[in-house]
Formats: C-alpha cells, sequence, structure tokens
C-alpha cells in the first residue's frame, strides 16, 4: 500500500456568517476558486498532475449545488482533466474528503489530490437542502430525532457537564484563539479572501471575542430552552434517554460554534508523485476511521472513531502528542477529554470552532491544516483530528510528521 | 340493500337526502356507499341534471363512517393480505375521487369541468361525515349554531381515510390542518368560514336553497387541487421551507404526546406529508394505505371496542337488570359537603337533578355549594354556559344542615369521611327522614360495600355509588353490588349516572373494588421499584411510556401517600396474617411517618412542589434513603412490570368474580384511573398479544420480582386452549 503524504493545507480566514459578515459579498465558488488558486501558485503545482478534487460541503443547494469543486476547479483555471467530486458526511465532510483523497492514493488509485471543502453559511442557510431525517413523519418519529443543540444539551445533563464547566471551557477557547492568531501560529495556512477588484476583503477570523468571561457569557441565553420545551424536543431525547428527568439547557452562542463563511484545501499525494513535483511532504497519513453512534445524543462518535482509528493504527491515547477536536459544542469536547482521558492541556490548543466558527463543509479540512502547523512550530510527530457528525455519527485522522 | 339516501331533483338540481334507517345519526355503512355511488353516476349521466345538492333528513349531517364496519375490516386482516384490505379502505376515496372530478382524469376535468356538487350542512359533520362535504365543490353550512366539523378518527386509533388528509391541508394549509387532523379537535361554522371551509353560512331552513343556487351559478366544477398551478395554502407543500418547520416540531409534538404508542398519529402527518409531494390521486391512495397500515396492525380495532362500543353499550345500559322501569332520579340527597359531595351535587345539578346538600353546619354546606359556583362562574367565562344556565343550575342546589330536608329525594348519596361508625350514623338519620324504601349510595373508595350495607335495614338497597376525583372531569362511576344489593338499587344507580352523562361499570364488593385496588398496584410497584433502588426519574419515565397519563410516583404524591398508608394500616389490620406484605410498604411508612411527606397536599412528597409555583421535581432525597442500585434495569423491564403489575390485578379481579365482564374491566380501566388507552384496556391487551404469551412473561415476572406477578388458574387455561377473552373476528362472523 502507498503512503499518502500532506505536501500543503491552506484556509480561508472564517467570516462572519451573517449578512454583515465581510464574506457575505463572495460567492462560495469564489471561496472554493481561491483556496485551490492558492494551493496551486503557492506550490508552482502542474495542475494537470491532479487526480480530483474532493470537496465536503453540507449544503450542496443553490450556489453551492451543481458540485462545486468540479466548477471551482474550472474557474480556478486548473487542467480540464481534474475532475471533482462534492461529498457530505454534515460536519466532518472536510476531514472525510482528506481521508477519501488520502484513501485514493494509498490504494494506487490516484498520485495527487485535493481534499477540502467549503460552506458559505451567510448565502446558503444550513438546513436549506431539506431532508428526510428531521421532517418525514416516518423517519423523525421512529428514530428520535431532535435537533443538535438538543443533543449537546443532552450530553451535558446525561455526563453532568454544568453551564459553568461549558462557559470555562468557551472562555479558554477565545483566549488560545487570540493567543494564536497574535503569536501568527495560523500565517501559514491563511490564503486572504479577495473581492472582485483584487483587494483583500478578510484576513483573520472575523467571528472572535477574546474579550469574553465568565460573565459576559453568563448574560446569554440558552439557545434550545425554548424549541426543546415549546416543540417537544426535550420529552424526545427522555424518550429516548428514559433515566432523565428533564433537559438541563446549557448550551448558548457563547459556547457553541460560531456560524461562518469560509473554504480549505488540502493537497494529498504519494511519494513519487511528490519527489516529481519538488514537494516537500509535511506528514503521513497514519490512519482514518468513520463510525456510526446513537443517533439522538448524536454527539459522542469523536471518540469511537478515535479508538477506531488508534486501533487501526496500532496505536494507543497515549502516543498521539496533539489532539484536535472541533468545538461544534463545548459539551461535545469535554465528553470527549472524560472518555479519552485528553487532558486539555493537549487538545485545541489554539483555540477552536467556538471563537473561529464552523464552516460545516470546511472545517474538517481547516483544522488538520491547523494542528499541523502546530505540530512543526511544536516540533512534536503525532496529532489525531475529529468531528462530531449530525445522525450520530465520528470521523478521525492520524496524521504523523515526517 | 336498504334505502339510505332520498333522492329528487328540482329545477335540475339532484338532492341527495341522506337518512340511513335505524340510526339517529347517519353513519357510512356499505349500503350507504353502495347507493351513493349510483346516485353519483346518475347525476353525472343524465343530462337534464345540472349538479347535486348532498344534504341530511336528520338532525345532523353525518356522524361518519360505521366504526363496527371497520373493526370487522380489522379483524379480515388477520386472514387477508394488506393489499386485498386496501381494496375496502380505497373504496370511498374513490367514490369521492369521482364525484368531484365527475370520473374524469385531470387533464380533461381541467379542460370541460364537471358538474358541480354542493353539500349542505347542519349539526354534526364528523369523520367521513366532514370529508364528504370536502370532496364536494362548495360547502353551505347552518349558521344556527349547531355545526361542528371535525376529523375524530385519531382518538380511535384512526385516520381520516377518505381524502381528510389531503383536502384540508389544501384548503387551511398544512399548518392548521395537523391541528385538527392530529386531535380530533371540531370547528364551528363560522370558524370553517373564516378558514374558507365552508362556502356560505345560512339560515337552516334556507340551506338547500343556498345550495341549488351555488349549484345554479357554478354549472361547471373544479376543485382548487385539480387547477394547474395549485399552491397550498403558506407554500408548496411538504418541501416547502416552512413547511419544513412545521413537520419538524409536529413530529417532536407527536412522540411528546403520543410516546411512540399511537401509530395514527404519525401516519396521519405522513399520509399529508407524503401527499403534498405527489399528485392529488396518488396522495389519495397513500392516505388509503396508512389506513390499511392502521387496520393491519389492529390497535385501533381494540380502542373502538373499549372506547366507543363498549362505552356506549354501558352508558346505554349493557349492565341495567331487565325488567325493571325507569327510575330516574328528581331530587338527590348529597350527605356530605366535602370536595367529593360537592362534586356529586354539582354534576347532579348540571343534569337537572335536585340537590340537598348536607353537611354537619349551615357553613360546611354552604362551603359545597360554593365549589359549584365556582365552577359555574369559571364556565360563564368562558362561554361554555350562559348566564341563566348558570343561575338555574346553582338555584337546584340547596345547602343544609337539617336532614329534615331529605323528605322529598328520592336517591340519597353519603360522601361523608371514610368512618365506618359515621357512615352509619349518616345512613341512619338520612333514613329516618325518607324511609327505608330509598335507594341508598355510597360513595366510598376503601370501605366495603356489605359491610356498610349493615346500616341500612334494607340491604337491598343500599349500593356503591363511587365517584374519581375530580367529579366534574372523571367520566367513569364504578357501581359497587353489595353482597345483599337488589336489582332495583342496580337499576337506579344506573339510570343515575345515565342522568348525569357519565360511564358506569358495575363490580362486585371486595377491598377496594375493582378500580381503585387495580390502580393502586401500579402506584405500589413504582414505590417498590424505589425501595430497589431503582432511578426515579426511569420509573416516572417509564409509566409515561407505557401510555399512563403520569408516573406511578407523580400520582402517587396526587392522591396523597398518607391515604396510601391508611389503606395499607386497615388492609393490614383487616387481614391479619393473610396479609401479603409488599416491598413498596416500607417506601409508604417511611414518607408518611419518619419523613412526614405525604405527597402534593403538603407540598412534599415523591416530588418537591416548589412555593414559588415553578415545576415539580422528583425530591433529591429519595438516593438517601433508598441508594441507587449499582445496576439498572433497561427501561422496557421497568415498563413491563408497571404494565403487567397492573393488568394481573384485573385477572385477579376478573377471576374472583370481582369484575363480572371484561367489558366493564377495559372501560373501567381506562375511563378510570388512565390505564393505557392505546392497548383497549388490560384485557383486549391480553387478547392482543395472546394468552399464552401474557402468561410466560408474568410467570417469569412473578420468578424475579414476586409472587404478585403470578396470574390466577383461569387465565392458565386460557392460555393452553389458546382462547381470548372476547370473541375472535371468526366467532364474530359465526355468530353473525
Amino acid at each position: 500500500m502507498a503512503d499518502a503524504f500532506i505536501y500543503d493545507a491552506v484556509r480561508t480566514p472564517r467570516g462572519k456568517g451573517r449578512a454583515d459578515g465581510k464574506l457575505h459579498e463572495i460567492t462560495p465558488i469564489q471561496l472554493a476558486t481561491q483556496v485551490l488558486e492558492a494551493l496551486r501558485d503557492r506550490n508552482e503545482l502542474d495542475t494537470s498532475a491532479i487526480d480530483d478534487v474532493i470537496f465536503g460541503c453540507v449544503t450542496p443547494v443553490g450556489e453551492e449545488g451543481a458540485c462545486i469543486p468540479r466548477v471551482a476547479a474550472i474557474n480556478a483555471g486548473f487542467a480540464e482533466t481534474v475532475a471533482g467530486v462534492q461529498i457530505n458526511r454534515f460536519c466532518a465532510s472536510g476531514l472525510e474528503a482528506c481521508n477519501m483523497a488520502a484513501g485514493q492514493v494509498m490504494a494506487g488509485q490516484a498520485d495527487l489530490m485535493i481534499g477540502g471543502g467549503v460552506e458559505h453559511m451567510s448565502r446558503v442557510p444550513m438546513g436549506s437542502d431539506g431532508g428526510a431525517w428531521a421532517t418525514d413523519p416516518a423517519v423523525a418519529i421512529p428514530t428520535y430525532f431532535v435537533p443538535q443543540g438538543i443533543s449537546a444539551d443532552l450530553i451535558a445533563t446525561k455526563y453532568g457537564y454544568s453551564r459553568d464547566d461549558l462557559d470555562a471551557y468557551a472562555v479558554e477557547s477565545q483566549q488560545r484563539a487570540k493567543r494564536a492568531w497574535d503569536e501568527g501560529r495560523f500565517a501559514r495556512s491563511i490564503v486572504p479572501v479577495k473581492d472582485v477588484i483584487g483587494e483583500i476583503v478578510l484576513d483573520h477570523d472575523e467571528h472572535m471575542r477574546p474579550e469574553t468571561d465568565m460573565q459576559s457569557l453568563g448574560a446569554l441565553k440558552p439557545s434550545f430552552a425554548e424549541i426543546g420545551t415549546n416543540f417537544g424536543f426535550d420529552s424526545v431525547a427522555i424518550q429516548k434517554y428514559p433515566e432523565i428527568e428533564r433537559i438541563n439547557h446549557v448550551h448558548h452562542a457563547g459556547n457553541s460554534s460560531g456560524i461562518v463563511d469560509g473554504a480549505s484545501a488540502v493537497l494529498i499525494g504519494n511519494r513519487e508523485m511528490g519527489e516529481r513535483l519538488g514537494l516537500t511532504p509535511r506528514a503521513r497519513i497514519r490512519a482514518y476511521a468513520s463510525i456510526g453512534s446513537e443517533p439522538t445524543i448524536m454527539l459522542t462518535g469523536p471518540s469511537f472513531a478515535a479508538e477506531k482509528a488508534l486501533k487501526r493504527a496500532g496505536m494507543e491515547v497515549g502516543d498521539v502528542d496533539l489532539w484536535e477536536l472541533n468545538e461544534a459544542f463545548a459539551a461535545v469536547v469535554l465528553r470527549f477529554m472524560d472518555v479519552l482521558g485528553v487532558d486539555h492541556d493537549r487538545l485545541n490548543v489554539n483555540g477552536g470552532a467556538i471563537a473561529m466558527g464552523h464552516p460545516l463543509g470546511a472545517t474538517g479540512a481547516m483544522i488538520l491544516g491547523t494542528v499541523l502547523d502546530e505540530l512543526e512550530r511544536t516540533g512534536q510527530g503525532t496529532a489525531l483530528v475529529s468531528l462530531c457528525i449530525g445522525a450520530g455519527m465520528g470521523t478521525a485522522t492520524i496524521i504523523e510528521r515526517v | 340493500m336498504t334505502k339510505t339516501i332520498e333522492f329528487r331533483v328540482e329545477d335540475g338540481v339532484a338532492i341527495l337526502s341522506i337518512d340511513v334507517p335505524g340510526q339517529s345519526m347517519n353513519i357510512i355503512t356499505p349500503d350507504v356507499m353502495g347507493e351513493l355511488e349510483d346516485l353519483v353516476d346518475r347525476v353525472l349521466a343524465d343530462d337534464a341534471i345540472e349538479g347535486a345538492v348532498i344534504t341530511s333528513a336528520k338532525s345532523s349531517f353525518m356522524a361518519g363512517a360505521d366504526l363496527r364496519m371497520l373493526s370487522q375490516l380489522s379483524a379480515m386482516a388477520k386472514s387477508h393480505r394488506p393489499g386485498e384490505i386496501f381494496q375496502h379502505a380505497v373504496r370511498l376515496n374513490r367514490l369521492f375521487r369521482k364525484l368531484e372530478t365527475g370520473g374524469k382524469p385531470v387533464k380533461e376535468l381541467q379542460k370541460s369541468k364537471t358538474k358541480p356538487f354542493v353539500a349542505a350542512v347542519h349539526g354534526q359533520a364528523l369523520g367521513g361525515g366532514f370529508e364528504l362535504p370536502l370532496a364536494c365543490h362548495f360547502r353551505v353550512a347552518a349558521d344556527d349554531g349547531s355545526v361542528r366539523f371535525g376529523t375524530p378518527e385519531v382518538m380511535v386509533g384512526l385516520l381520516p381515510g377518505a381524502g381528510g388528509t389531503q383536502r384540508l391541508p389544501r384548503i387551511v394549509g398544512i399548518q392548521a390542518a395537523l391541528q385538527y387532523l392530529t386531535t380530533g379537535k371540531t370547528l364551528s361554522a363560522q370558524e370553517a368560514k373564516s378558514f374558507g371551509i365552508v362556502t356560505e353560512l345560512a339560515p337552516p331552513d334556507q340551506l338547500v336553497e343556498r345550495a341549488k343556487a351555488l349549484v345554479k351559478a357554478n354549472r361547471k366544477a373544479i376543485q382548487p387541487w385539480d387547477v394547474k398551478g395549485f399552491k397550498y395554502p403558506g407554500g408548496g407543500g411538504a418541501m416547502h421551507p416552512n413547511a419544513v418547520r412545521t413537520f419538524m416540531a409536529a413530529n417532536a409534538m407527536a412522540r411528546e404526546k403520543t410516546y411512540g404508542l399511537y401509530p395514527a398519529v404519525q401516519y396521519i402527518l405522513s399520509s399529508v406529508y407524503e401527499g403534498s409531494i405527489v399528485p392529488f390521486d396518488r396522495a389519495l391512495e397513500i392516505e388509503s394505505k396508512y389506513f390499511t397500515r392502521l387496520l393491519v396492525e389492529g390497535q385501533a380495532a381494540n380502542m373502538i371496542r373499549t372506547l366507543f362500543v363498549n362505552k356506549q353499550a354501558a352508558e346505554k345500559g349493557a349492565r341495567r337488570p331487565k325488567g325493571i322501569e325507569p327510575m330516574p332520579t328528581k331530587r338527590l340527597g348529597m350527605l356530605g359537603a366535602g370536595l367529593m359531595g360537592a362534586g356529586i351535587a354539582h354534576v347532579s345539578a348540571a343534569a337537572g337533578i335536585e340537590v340537598v346538600l348536607i353537611d354537619r353546619d349551615q357553613a360546611a354546606a354552604e362551603r359545597g355549594k360554593a365549589h359549584s359556583m365556582a365552577l359555574v362562574e369559571k364556565a360563564v367565562k368562558r362561554r361554555k354556559m350562559s348566564k341563566e344556565e348558570g343561575e338555574a343550575l346553582l338555584a337546584r342546589i340547596r345547602p343544609s344542615a337539617d336532614y329534615a330536608d331529605l323528605a322529598d329525594c328520592d336517591l340519597v348519596i353519603e360522601a361523608v369521611f371514610e368512618d365506618r361508625d359515621l357512615k352509619a350514623d349518616v345512613t341512619k338519620r338520612a333514613l329516618a327522614v325518607t324511609g327505608e324504601d330509598i335507594i341508598f349510595g355510597s360513595n366510598t373508595s376503601t370501605l366495603p360495600i356489605t359491610e356498610l350495607a349493615e346500616a341500612d335495614p334494607k340491604p337491598e338497597n343500599f349500593i356503591g355509588i363511587h365517584f374519581f376525583s375530580p367529579v366534574e372531569k372523571m367520566p367513569l362511576v364504578e357501581i359497587i353490588v353489595g353482597r345483599k344489593t337488589g336489582d332495583r338499587a342496580i337499576a337506579k344507580a344506573l339510570d343515575y349516572v345515565r342522568q348525569i352523562r357519565k360511564t358506569p361499570i358495575v363490580v362486585n364488593d371486595s377491598r377496594g373494588f375493582y378500580t381503585s385496588r387495580s390502580f393502586g398496584t401500579y402506584v405500589m410497584e413504582g414505590y417498590t421499584m424505589v425501595a430497589e433502588g431503582i432511578n426515579p426519574a426511569l420509573i416516572e419515565n417509564a409509566g409515561r411510556m407505557i401510555g399512563m397519563p403520569v408516573g406511578p410516583l407523580a400520582v402517587g404524591d396526587e392522591v396523597a401517600i398518607d391515604l396510601s398508608y391508611k389503606i395499607l394500616k386497615q388492609t393490614r389490620k383487616d387481614l391479619g396474617d393473610a396479609y401479603e406484605p409488599s416491598p413498596g410498604d416500607r417506601v409508604v411508612e417511611l414518607f408518611v411517618e419518619t419523613l412526614g411527606r405525604f405527597g402534593r397536599k403538603n407540598g412534599k412528597g415523591m416530588y418537591v412542589y416548589p412555593e414559588d409555583g415553578s415545576k415539580k421535581y422528583l425530591w433529591p432525597g429519595i438516593a438517601e434513603h433508598f441508594p441507587p442500585a449499582a445496576e439498572q434495569p433497561d427501561v422496557e423491564e421497568v415498563k413491563k412490570r408497571l404494565l403487567y403489575r397492573q393488568i394481573v390485578e384485573c385477572v385477579r379481579c376478573y377471576e374472583e368474580g370481582v369484575l363480572v365482564t371484561v367489558e366493564d374491566g377495559d372501560v373501567g380501566a381506562i375511563f378510570g384511573w388512565g390505564f393505557a388507552p392505546w392497548t383497549g384496556g388490560p384485557f383486549s391487551h391480553i387478547d392482543f398479544i395472546g394468552a399464552r404469551a401474557f402468561v410466560s412473561e408474568a410467570d417469569r415476572l412473578a420468578d424475579a420480582y414476586g409472587e404478585r406477578f403470578r396470574v390466577p388458574a383461569r387465565i392458565r387455561s386460557m392460555a393452553e386452549r389458546g382462547e381470548t377473552y372476547y370473541k375472535t373476528a371468526e366467532e364474530q362472523a359465526s355468530a353473525a
């Protein structure tokens, strides 16, 4: 089996996912195009060497519809032989895209691939692609569907995380993100986004609130109490977890991931193609895994995915130097650390989506690049990246520097 | 075929006047369907007829499909393929569709349209009786306040299977339609008019004329949903973003309310959802397929039998002794003006009965009447009662402390404190005034009627008339026959229950009778599990998950733990060595003797009742007294214990002769203590899962948790012989 190496990783800064966000005027295809252009330009790539572009996109309708990675490749002026495919594994789509790209390389069916993702949440709203799970009564009722926020509150209730626990975590995420930006730790990956006249519209993560403290978070109202009590979702969750008397609604805008716009791309290939193109491998993709988990609590999948990937790699928790788990909701991360016994000092060391936002389809490839940058900065060797996923799944990837 | 529809032609307009013989209300029978089909064909074929008016010759339009017919269809499903049942289920949909399209394919209909059908509706138009007007092109409704439109099918586990799930959302929008389809809530003519369901309102005597005028004015008709480019009010079907939100919430609320125990709610939602995405004819087929599923799964048949057929039979006097003249109550003597006595006085006065409300002093009696005054005030405020009706009701209640006022009463009921000597005393004092021939009822919930009857020189006149609290709301009355109670007392009690429009069951005397005794096992099994260290939240959720209205610990708090304690002490004293102690006894004793936690009444029980009125929550202290077991059971096991414990007690009541009929057992369980209505009652449930499976599971539970789960002898032989409590479909067919 061939080794799959990461040769480069880029991402856009994350723009506030609202009409007043800096990236709102930039089309989704532009975000996707600009990260592809950046990979090509900074590596002086002969794009005809690229077999395929796999992009995660969770809401692939409207402007994000019709196989956005292929159209982005054409738009970026890539060789017409570069194929493109869009995938959807909800929040882990970007990481899954990289795993699939790596898998093609490992299987010997491709030499050079791009994995990544795009999500323009201010222009193509989350959930606007419909779907059976939440709405089709023949599915939603028998399978105990609840929205993710209820699942996150369910995790906090079941495993006893208080509002203070979550808020303290969120404050730390903001502070870590600020320190990382202040010290330029993201500099290698960031591709500033340009507008139609070629001017930079955004060069930093726009969603951050470094001034956040326990007091300011304390003023925020729980986000999911109303849908939980008025629309019956608390009862649905309790019917699935009848050991619980009531759901403790502890998540809010300040300890959950932000809604943002962004794109990411990772260049993955085998050794021979890297040598031919004069590229230096930065890391090897050692193992990856995806797994399904109980869909009502929904967001406990990462620990199972991590264990599955570790087993595949013949590794143990202690063998991993750095951990990156998407901060979809604070309780997801606290639960993950408790289950695996991972110390917060080694996890999300440069903050996460609570501070910087979670552009659904793009995040996985973004944090893969983030942890790789950090391994290099600190001279450490191995990292595990994971994300919780809608409908109860987890995806994990283990990389090691070469 | 019996003639069910009168047909005439006036000025070129056909008048179809439905009048099903032998029924007080029109219902859709196979005869009605056949005749309607012939008449629709005739209207369509006759060039001299311009259109048709459909109306009713009875005081109401129509009460829906014949539920017995649907039960039989459901029974047929045991021996027929679903596809065959579907052919029956879809018949009404195809007939109504022909009525609205003239039998034309949609493309042709859009070009040439069809003859108009107009419904002229007065009184109730429910179920199929609502769906028929919806299939008509126009609807005229009486403006006299008599009209109630609605789809009550869901309440007996069915869905509106004659186009209701398709036409209503296309007229009023998905969200509004779901409110009515999933709850059975009814609409007045005025509400229906504001929704656009009703085309015109008219005085009752002009209904048909106005409907005829609509035919004349609209010679070529087409339903809105058959017009090209039709859009749902508020959007474009289930894929519209608004509808997505509607369904997300509706799905969750369906599970919140039904715990997944009532598939009809889901199938209604599915019919609306799936039907909104496909062409109308296909949508009707989808509805019929979900209707077929309900018939095949069979739960509806159980619900129909108990909630409708047997409940009605009980109300009409199924258990009334034959050959006794009607014995209406004109003046009731009510002894005791506490919560129960005041409630009984109220419902009696509401039914037009004069009431003498006696308590030990005038002030206490007045307080009893004040209860009625508060209820009347509320009803008048909510416009459920006119001011005059309220005043008349109150005028019928005469509070008094003087037993002499009982002189003209023809029924006396006592609801004084549960004390044998006190009850004997008031009985004697009342009889001294009324004479010994009067029928005397006791509302005791715990004391044996046979013993109380000893205070009556003519014990054949003494009977238990057991109400539930709150009397105004609880539908059941349990009539208890003491050893010496005579038929006249039974007839009198049943006639009285009928007067106050409640549902009676008749049982024999026993400790706790039928309802209190069986209901008590639910609460006690909850306490037993608390004693075992099972997580109280799990116990409570499991109770609701088997379809009980509230968990066992919550309901125990409502009836009061100290009441359970008193009954426990009394039972133990009465039975002596024969008393079988329950592990739950320990919990009751601790809560009453040591902790002083009596339930909601003193603001602390298994739950904490915050003084600020915020939501009650389970008392954390339970865990200190009963430390959580290291290994918690699966919720399915907790559910099974709570369900089976009750059913086993019901079976014992039947085999001991406390219950005389299983019909009373099922009706009494559901309407008396809210036993899981989705089952159709404990005996229906045994039939449904099979006596053999029930007995083997009960034995497993008895081995694991104690002899209280052990079933008696007769059901064992039933299980061996494969018998059922109710007649099977085949038996019914051969009997017919």
